[in-house]
């Protein structure tokens, strides 16, 4: 009996931390949400934006308080304004990390919308070039780590929640207030007529184009808010984690993409809000399944193979269905005719 | 009004596929013609409106619209005032949105922030309601579940729901079953007609070309070979365009415009003379137009 209770204990736990996960790598499903759902663009840049926001949350929430002691000490005047600027540093942290992933979305749009370079290829120039510049804001160390004292949104938070029913799970409450928020902006944005020209974009550049709106201008403005979100989720993923590593990003945008199609699998077709609802829904599952499977033992750098391996079937796996069905009707065509040949009248 | 000035248009320049699309094409369009187009294809109809909506810019000439100078302005600001349709049902709409979001885009109300309002809604199916095929109750739909004829009536009320100073229409129900094509020819006049629209129509069919509107332009190579107005397109008859339409890739000569009529205006004895000797066909024709007066 107790062994079947620690059973399903420790698959509960294994539920915590795929929630967990699912919280954080559900921004950058719904950054992706809004890139390739929406606007119809593979935006490739998403694993450099992920860790361009772990770089520069990790960075600043390091070194945002020691600047703004160190001012405070200078200009004893303004010390007041200083000292609350060092104590608002791990939000100041998070708005920075955004704003660096507004940067990239728009070096992407711009290159893909006024630059002629393909859509693809903007994307994997910009996440090459981003590699250097993560080097360049951690100044060229490829690991940073957190210092126990520094303050981030995860101490802020685990200090408010101390004494609750919600203690060990400061790290989950900050990544679904992070999340709901997201999802209710996309919610609400998505129906405002930017949103709707957003969309349309993604549906048919010609028609935004007869609205009088210009799809470059969209292009631009959701491309900058999807890599707001990726930067978010790599900020807060590095923060929860206390480090950044530089290669904390790598495989992001097929490992979000799994997640998001298996949501679509059952959102298809629906209203936005039911599809953004999806997308977190299939970020859990898709979480949830690889925990399991990771206590099954299977080998945790399995992650990426079995992301590449569902974007794959949840893309083809409607077109090979019908493929297979095509193949049995000209299969069953053949035979008959053979019979019809082997007839011997 | 809208004037081109000797516009010119050369696609793949200084190479073997060089194409002279548009040949210093000048054409004045009153307010409130409704002027068909028509043509073989390659005569240069569709790159003639994709000149007017800056879907390029033009190698030579000048665009004026309602007194503005057009021709440096990008497609989608051209948009407010020029209204497009094509022949592919599927180009007006986006397919993945409700037919109210796609209404809401074409209506542009309001800022970027603004949200579809209940009086929007209630308007959208006022107006839906107009083309009798039942989108009133279907608001929420998306477009892409719609059939062809459904799409391109709601193009047309899309393309038309503030009234543009000049309507182009591409062949726009060449796509379209016999009986839908009626439907929405007969929604685009009663359209053009209550609001005053100065329009141009593309199209193949010669009766239409005939039947609507009060101008009809003939293009060819680049070209205006004929510009038909008032007594003189009232004498032309379905037979004496397709004859014009297969002589046009050729050479047309003075005598086969007094075969067809065209220059017929004044009732010179000299003139009927010559027409009687050289075809009796010609009897046949006028018997025809005076036929169709009766009707009108």
């Amino acid at each position: 009996m107790n062994d079947v209770l620690a059973f399903f204990a420790s698959y509960l736990d294994v539920g915590q931390t795929a929630l967990e996960l699912a919280m954080f790598n559900g921004l950058t499903v719904l950054a992706l949400f809004l890139s390739y759902s929406m606007l119809n663009v593979c935006d490739l840049s998403t694993d450099g934006c992920y860790t361009l926001g772990a770089a520069v949350g990790v960075v600043t929430v390091i070194e945002l308080p020691k600047l703004f002691l160190g001012l405070a000490e200078a200009n004893p005047d303004a010390a007041g304004f200083y000292n609350a600027m060092a104590s608002a540093s791990p939000y100041l942290s998070i708005v920075l990390a955004m704003l660096a992933g507004m940067v990239s979305g728009l070096v992407v749009a711009v290159l893909q919308t006024r630059m002629g370079v393909q859509s693809l290829l903007a994307g994997i120039v910009v996440n090459t070039g981003l590699y250097s510049i993560n080097l360049i804001i951690t100044g060229n160390r490829s690991t940073v780590a957190i210092m126990r004292k520094t303050d981030t949104v995860f101490t802020l938070m685990k200090d408010g929640v101390k004494d609750t029913f919600l203690a060990d799970q400061y790290k989950l409450a900050v990544g679904v207030i992070a999340v709901v928020l997201v999802a209710v902006f996309l919610i609400l944005f998505m129906r405002t007529k930017l949103g709707l020209a957003i969309h349309a974009t993604g549906s048919n550049a010609d028609m935004v184009r007869s609205s009088s709106i210009n799809p470059a201008f969209t292009t631009t403005i959701g491309l900058m808010i999807s890599n707001s979100f990726t930067a978010l989720s790599g900020c807060l993923f590095a923060q929860q984690a206390k480090s950044f590593d530089i290669n904390t990003g790598s495989g992001m945008v097929t490992v979000a993409l799994a997640s998001l199609l298996i949501g679509g699998v059952f959102t298809a077709r629906r209203s936005v809000w039911v599809r953004v609802i999806g997308a977190i829904v299939g970020t859990f599952i898709f979480r949830l399944v690889y925990a399991i499977a990771l206590k099954m033992n299977m080998p945790a750098y399995m992650l990426k193979a079995v992301s590449a391996i569902i974007v794959v079937l949840a893309i083809s796996g409607p077109y090979l269905v019908k493929q297979l069905k095509l193949l049995r009707r000209r299969a069953a065509a053949n035979r008959e005719r053979g019979e019809a040949y082997a007839d011997p009248q | 009004m809208l004037i081109l000035n000797d516009i010119s248009k050369t696609f793949n320049p200084g190479t073997v596929d060089a194409k002279l699309a548009l040949n210093h094409v000048s054409l004045t369009v009153n307010d409130g013609d409704f002027i068909t187009i028509i043509g073989a294809n390659g005569a240069g109809k569709s790159t003639l409106f994709n000149a007017v909506c800056g879907s390029f810019v033009t190698d030579t000439g000048t665009i004026f619209l309602d007194g503005k100078n057009i021709t440096m302005l990008a497609e989608h600001k051209r948009a407010r005032v020029i209204g497009r349709l094509f022949q592919d049902p599927m180009r007006g709409t986006a397919p993945d949105m409700s037919i109210e979001e796609n209404l809401s885009l074409a209506a542009g109300e309001g800022g970027w922030l603004s949200h579809m309002s209940l009086r929007n809604r209630r308007e959208f199916r006022e107006r839906l309601a107009l083309l009798g095929m039942g989108l009133e109750d279907r608001l929420k739909q998306p477009v892409g579940l719609l059939s062809g004829g459904q799409r391109q009536a709601l193009t047309l009320l899309m393309a038309t729901y503030h009234p543009p100073k000049l309507l182009l229409l591409d062949e726009h129900t060449a796509a379209l079953d016999p009986g839908t094509a009626r439907k929405v020819l007969e929604l685009t006049a009663s359209i053009v007609r209550e609001n005053g629209l100065t329009c141009l129509m593309i199209t193949h069919n010669m009766q239409d070309a005939l039947d609507l509107g009060n101008r009809t332009i003939m293009m060819g190579a680049g070209e205006i070979l004929y510009d038909l107005s008032g007594p003189t397109r009232e004498k032309a008859t379905v037979q004496s365009l397709v004859r014009l339409f297969s002589d046009a890739s050729g050479k047309t000569t003075a005598s086969d415009r007094m075969l067809l009529g065209l220059d017929l205006e004044a009732d010179t004895p000299d003139e009927e003379d010559r027409m009687d000797e050289e075809e009796p066909k010609k009897e046949k024709k006028g018997k025809k137009n005076k036929g169709k007066k009766k009707k009108k």
